[in-house]
């Protein structure tokens, strides 16, 4: 089954010419066709693109070029452009639109001879946790089809863990790759801020997100964090540090390697089965020779509050480009003011609206610097907490999230329930580091997957992807298959 | 508290059509949320530096010179209402 591949494997029978593209494409397809009508991964895909990608990569193959994804097929969350495809944000706001060109990471993508296929679900506008906010329907957890895949990026990893792409993107504003990953037991990494360039991603929070892949192991992470990395003049943001070759950090080797476990993550609402599994990981971890080390995040507890006043803060100024003048659908109206009103009224969903009026609201005259300004001062206190804790330690070790995959409903109608829920993957953002979740067990009745995350000092992909690969390597958990 | 939370003005704002349920709900809701946030006045930022960005960059510039854009078509393609190369709006000026 060419579809269950990883990047890593694919690459070498492709290489060695024991398999091609097109079947490598067509299994996916297959895939896509036996399951995606139970998971809904996919808002949409062009098969017949997609096969002449293949066509073009098995040409190039039988030329003898070697590129790090040559005849990959890997698919994208509806939130980053891909030239000639639609492109909706799973919003009805942006009607029929067609991207005209690609993003950064998309070229880069490109360049290295992957096949970029396929539309996958997300709440809309990347706002939620659970992809219940999609527009067009629900993702499904493919370890339970009455669970939820975790969001924003729910379709990016339901796709992974169902063997209906060899990767996928995806876009972590405060979890939206690791939250998911974790819950659907695949591998989801959101780089530093300004490691890989924003060109072409549809802006939630722009101080926030960060474009990042999810794959079948950690290997494949690190290969495609290679691809998609480096400064970009498109990109203001994007920081021009060198980029290194990331799969030669993965030599096993962490003997000595200083974690962080901050005793902040290890309490409250955490679940007993995940606290168990994190337990276990950290046990692994220093059986395989790195030091535990207990730190201190104090404003941990702030997180939350922090970021849904930034995030809203700053997707209530990049959302008010949906105007219903140059692009997208249009409800009209006797002036531009109604016609701006009631596009908007009749195109964003319940979770969109809310955010943007949280966020106009903490931006408004006489709340600004109540709320605005002094969640930026909260801010620099979180990542101050980080740096601190950096001077002691090389990387941190935290659950994903306080529980494995809720059930479809189960905290739809509470916003704020929601928001907490992700407690542990939102300060990452705040602080700007690098943070990646992977396997690291399983509840036992329902089996669902635990999360481990790893989180980084600002540009430490490499410790962070290491320690992750050690750990990875010597245990079962990403072998495991969903059970579809 | 946030017991002055205006959904509709603040709706108005944000140039956001709202139905009567909607800003019952999102009111109700809204006021939940900021309840919550409100938690950040118990914190001490007394000398505290504001964070816009985590890995600030200043002066990002890029060369001063002449690449191609965007073709008029393409800009066009997804536009809900245009005419003669122009989106078509409601009248602005009397």
């Amino acid at each position: 089954m060419l579809n269950q591949l990883t990047i890593s494997q694919l690459a070498a029978k492709l290489a060695a010419r024991e398999v091609s593209a097109r079947e490598a494409t067509q299994a996916c397809l297959d895939r896509i066709a036996a399951v995606d009508g139970r998971v809904h991964a996919f808002l949409s895909h062009d098969a017949a693109d997609a096969l002449v990608q293949a066509d073009a990569a098995d040409k190039a193959l039988a030329a003898g070029e070697k590129k790090p994804l040559l005849g990959v097929p890997i698919a994208i969350k509806d939130v980053l452009a891909v030239k000639n495809q639609p492109l909706n944000c799973a919003s009805k706001i942006l009607g029929n639109f067609i991207s005209p060109y690609d993003a950064t990471a998309i070229e880069k993508l490109k360049a290295a001879g992957a096949i970029v296929f396929g539309r996958l679900n997300m709440d809309e506008f990347a706002m939620g946790s659970s992809t219940e906010n999609s527009a067009f329907g629900v993702t499904k957890n493919p370890w339970d089809l009455a669970r939820i895949p975790g969001g924003s990026s729910g379709g990016s990893a339901a796709a992974v863990a169902a063997d209906e792409a060899i990767a996928t993107l995806g876009t972590d504003t405060g979890g939206s790759i690791r939250q998911p990953a974790a819950l659907c037991g695949c591998v989801g990494l959101k780089p530093t801020y300004g490691r890989i360039s924003r060109y072409g991603l549809v802006a939630f929070a722009s101080s926030l997100d960060q474009i990042g892949p999810f794959t079948k192991d950690v290997r494949d992470a690190a290969t495609m964090l290679g691809v998609m990395s480096g400064v970009d003049p498109r990109d203001s943001t994007s920081v021009p540090q060198p980029v290194p070759d990331y799969t030669k950090a993965l030599d096993g080797n962490i003997k000595g390697l200083k974690l962080g476990l901050p005793k902040e993550y290890m309490v409250g609402g955490l679940d007993p089965e995940v606290k168990a599994a994190v337990d276990a990981a950290v046990k692994q971890l220093e059986k395989l020779g790195a030091e535990i080390v207990e730190i201190s995040l104090p404003h941990t507890e702030h997180a939350v509050a922090v970021y849904y006043i930034i995030a809203t803060a700053e997707c209530s100024a990049n959302l008010a480009r949906f105007d219903g003048i140059r692009y997208g659908a249009r409800v009209d109206g006797a002036d531009p003011i109604e016609l701006y009103a009631r596009t908007r009224g009749a195109g964003f969903g319940p979770e969109v609206k809310r955010r943007i009026i949280l966020g106009t609201y903490v931006l408004s005259s006489g709340y600004y610097d109540a709320y605005y300004l002094r969640a930026q001062k909260v801010r620099t206190l979180i990542r101050n907490d980080f740096l601190k804790a950096y001077e002691k330690v090389d990387a941190i070790i935290t659950p994903t999230t306080p529980t494995a995959a809720f059930k479809i409903g189960e905290k739809s109608d509470d916003p704020l329930q929601m928001y907490l829920s992700d407690i542990f993957t939102i300060s990452c953002n705040l602080a700007g580091i690098p943070g990646l979740s992977l396997p690291c067990g399983f509840t036992k009745n329902p089996k669902l997957p635990i999360g481990l995350q790893l989180l980084g000092k600002p540009f430490g992909e490499e410790t962070v992807l290491k320690l992750a690969h050690a750990y990875e390597q010597s245990t079962p958990w990403h072998k495991e298959k969903a059970p579809l | 508290m946030a017991a002055d939370f205006d959904v509709k003005y603040t709706a108005h704002l944000a140039r956001l059509a709202l139905t009567p349920d909607e800003e019952k709900k999102l009111g109700a809701q809204l006021g939940h949320i900021i309840g919550y946030v409100e938690k950040l006045k118990q914190v001490d930022v007394t000398g505290v530096e504001p964070t816009a960005q985590a890995v600030p960059m200043v002066n990002v510039t890029r060369a001063d010179e002449v690449r191609t854009s965007l073709p008029h078509e393409a800009a066009l393609r997804n536009a809900p209402k245009k005419a003669g190369g122009l989106f078509v709006v409601p009248k602005i000026v009397e």
